[in-house]
């Protein structure tokens, strides 16, 4: 389980642009479940991502994951407990080094780096296994470097790279945006079989309401740092959440226009 | 063999260890580390104080190396502590290095013709040979363990080191302390070779690394069944080789150092645009001698 206990964020602070995205903000993620949070650009759901996986430091707050406050860890001693998988399909694999290289490095993840070969012959069927299960023939490339495979496939194994070790949450941050919806689709529908398949603990970020309904067990809908829904899945429709949505976004604009006014 | 080209072989793989240290912050990751135009006489240096105390040149060389690591060690705690950029970092070490040459033999030229050197036990070509080799193999060796394949992957993608629970800090420190390592032994044979260590042994020095590699990357970059370490290594003979018959057809030694950097600056602006330079003779090849490639879409390309 993860708990966000009473988080704040602030951005440019003491600054005449400071921002505060979060002000004592809660919430619980159930264990083995996948939430999905959406909402605008703005509404700080990549600040709660990177604040979970400590790419950007909390200012004030915990961040519970099993029995751990993890805020106050650096984010590669958080990495032991958290895989993620990012919008842009490089930042999860090393594009120099062959799938084989980046496998392998996937699996030596939060054990110690010493002067052993990398390269450990009796896990190569494992990793095979793994990509096999991918579908995209990637076993049969391992020596290929990653830079030559495309969006999609480098996707997929950053995914295997980023779950091969059956973290204790999984965060996907926008991790189809940049594919196209084709192999966005396989891509979510990889993603959805390996959660299943390991029961993991899920946060997924999305701009797609309909992969958020798809895919998810529970919707977040965020809006400047604070929960404006909160429901199963199987509780909404997309057109629902589309009206919901776009209310808000209209509810903004009159907002903005009275204020103009004034 | 011709002397001209034996003696340009020769400095050739002193230069190679120098590309291989160079190799390390510039290929892999990615940083342009200046220090090594300070470190380079420092090693020259560290072997002169030692070996005119009466140390043996091996021990010398092989200390000079150590502490090439400690102003590696240097610039990266300038550069990841106290977060200078790493080009200034460079410098700084470099600069701070200059007095420190200076002040460990009290003057800028150190002559060492009466002293023994690690070239008194066989032929200079094949110590030189035996040196680079090894060195070679066990930083091909070192590239293949778990340590050396985070130092490629965080020159590649920090992002992923970290998701792997490391610190990527670690591995730039790593690599800048072994790199200015090897560049101070290159420095340290150097001495030994001429005979002197001098202030100016350094100037220009990562030109001369830089051109190294990047010929080497040249000449075999459609091969991936080279190493990239040997690479460094046959880029920085060819280096030596191409400077040689230079001045033998004479180039004036003066001109040297201008000509070294235009070489660099070809290299690089043809390996960036390779496709291009290709597109254009096969264009005008096309127009010559009306070859299919012509009429095909290509001209609109």
């Amino acid at each position: 389980m993860l708990r966000i206990n009473n988080l704040s964020k602030s951005f440019n602070k003491e600054t005449d642009h400071e921002i505060q995205v979060f002000k004592g903000f809660n919430l619980e993620i159930e264990k083995n479940k996948c939430t999905a949070i959406i909402g605008s650009n703005g509404c700080g759901k990549s600040t709660l991502l990177n604040m979970i996986a400590g790419s950007i430091m909390l200012d004030d707050g915990q961040i519970i994951l099993g029995e751990k406050n993890i805020g106050e860890l650096t984010e590669e001693k958080r990495s032991i407990h958290i895989g993620r998988v990012h919008q842009n399909p490089s930042m999860g694999v090393s594009p120099s080094l062959t799938i084989l290289e980046n496998m392998s490095l996937a699996d030596n993840k939060s054990e110690r780096f010493t002067l052993r070969r990398l390269i450990k012959k009796n896990r190569i069927p494992e990793y095979i296994r793994l990509l096999k299960e991918l579908d995209l023939g990637l076993e049969n490339q391992l020596n290929t470097q990653v830079r030559f495979l495309s969006g999609g496939q480098r996707q997929s194994l950053s995914l295997v790279m980023a779950t091969m070790k059956h973290p204790d949450l999984l965060l996907l941050d926008e991790h189809t945006a940049a594919l196209d919806p084709k192999t966005s689709f396989v891509v979510m529908e990889k993603t959805k079989e390996i959660i299943e398949r390991h029961n993991m603990t899920t946060v997924m970020i999305s701009h797609n309401m309909k992969d958020a309904i798809d895919y998810s067990d529970r919707i977040i809908m965020l809006d400047k740092g604070e929960v404006i829904l909160d429901r199963n899945s199987d509780e909404i429709t997309e057109d629902e959440l589309m009206e919901i949505y776009r209310m808000k976004i209209s509810r903004d604009i009159r907002m903005v226009r009275a204020k103009e006014k004034s | 063999m011709n002397s001209l080209i034996l003696t340009s072989i020769e400095q050739g793989l002193i230069f190679a260890v120098l590309a291989l240290g160079v190799f390390i912050t510039y290929k892999i990751l990615d940083i342009a580390d200046l220090s090594v135009e300070g470190t380079f006489p420092f090693g020259a240096f560290v072997f002169a104080r030692l070996v005119s105390s009466g140390a043996d040149p091996i021990v010398s060389s092989l200390l000079a190396f150590s502490f090439g690591t400690l102003a590696g060690l240097l610039t990266s705690v300038l550069f990841i502590k106290l977060k200078i950029k790493p080009i200034l970092a460079g410098i700084l070490t470099m600069t701070i290095l200059y007095s420190v040459n200076l002040r460990a033999n009290g003057r800028s030229n150190v002559p060492l013709f009466e002293y023994s050197s690690v070239f008194d036990t066989g032929s200079k070509l094949l110590v030189l040979m035996i040196i680079v080799i090894s060195i070679k193999v066990l930083m091909d060796l070192f590239l293949k363990t778990e340590t050396g394949y985070l130092l490629i992957a965080t020159g590649d993608n920090e992002s992923l080191v970290k998701s792997l629970g490391q610190n990527s800090n670690k591995y730039k420190v790593i690599g800048l302390m072994l790199a200015n390592g090897l560049v101070a032994l290159s420095g340290a044979l150097m001495a030994q070779y001429q005979g002197f260590a001098d202030m100016t042994m350094g100037s220009g020095i990562i030109v001369i690394a830089l051109a190294s590699i990047i010929i080497g990357d040249t000449i075999s970059k459609n091969s991936n069944r080279i190493k990239a370490t040997t690479r460094a290594i046959i880029g920085a003979a060819i280096y030596k080789i191409i400077g040689g018959i230079a001045i033998d057809m004479g180039l004036d030694p003066h001109d040297l150092r201008a000509v070294n950097a235009i070489i660099v600056i070809i290299f690089i602006y043809y390996n960036n645009n390779t496709a291009q330079i290709r597109r254009f003779f096969n264009k005008t090849s096309g127009v010559l001698s009306r070859t299919p490639n012509y009429k095909g879409g290509e001209i609109d390309a």
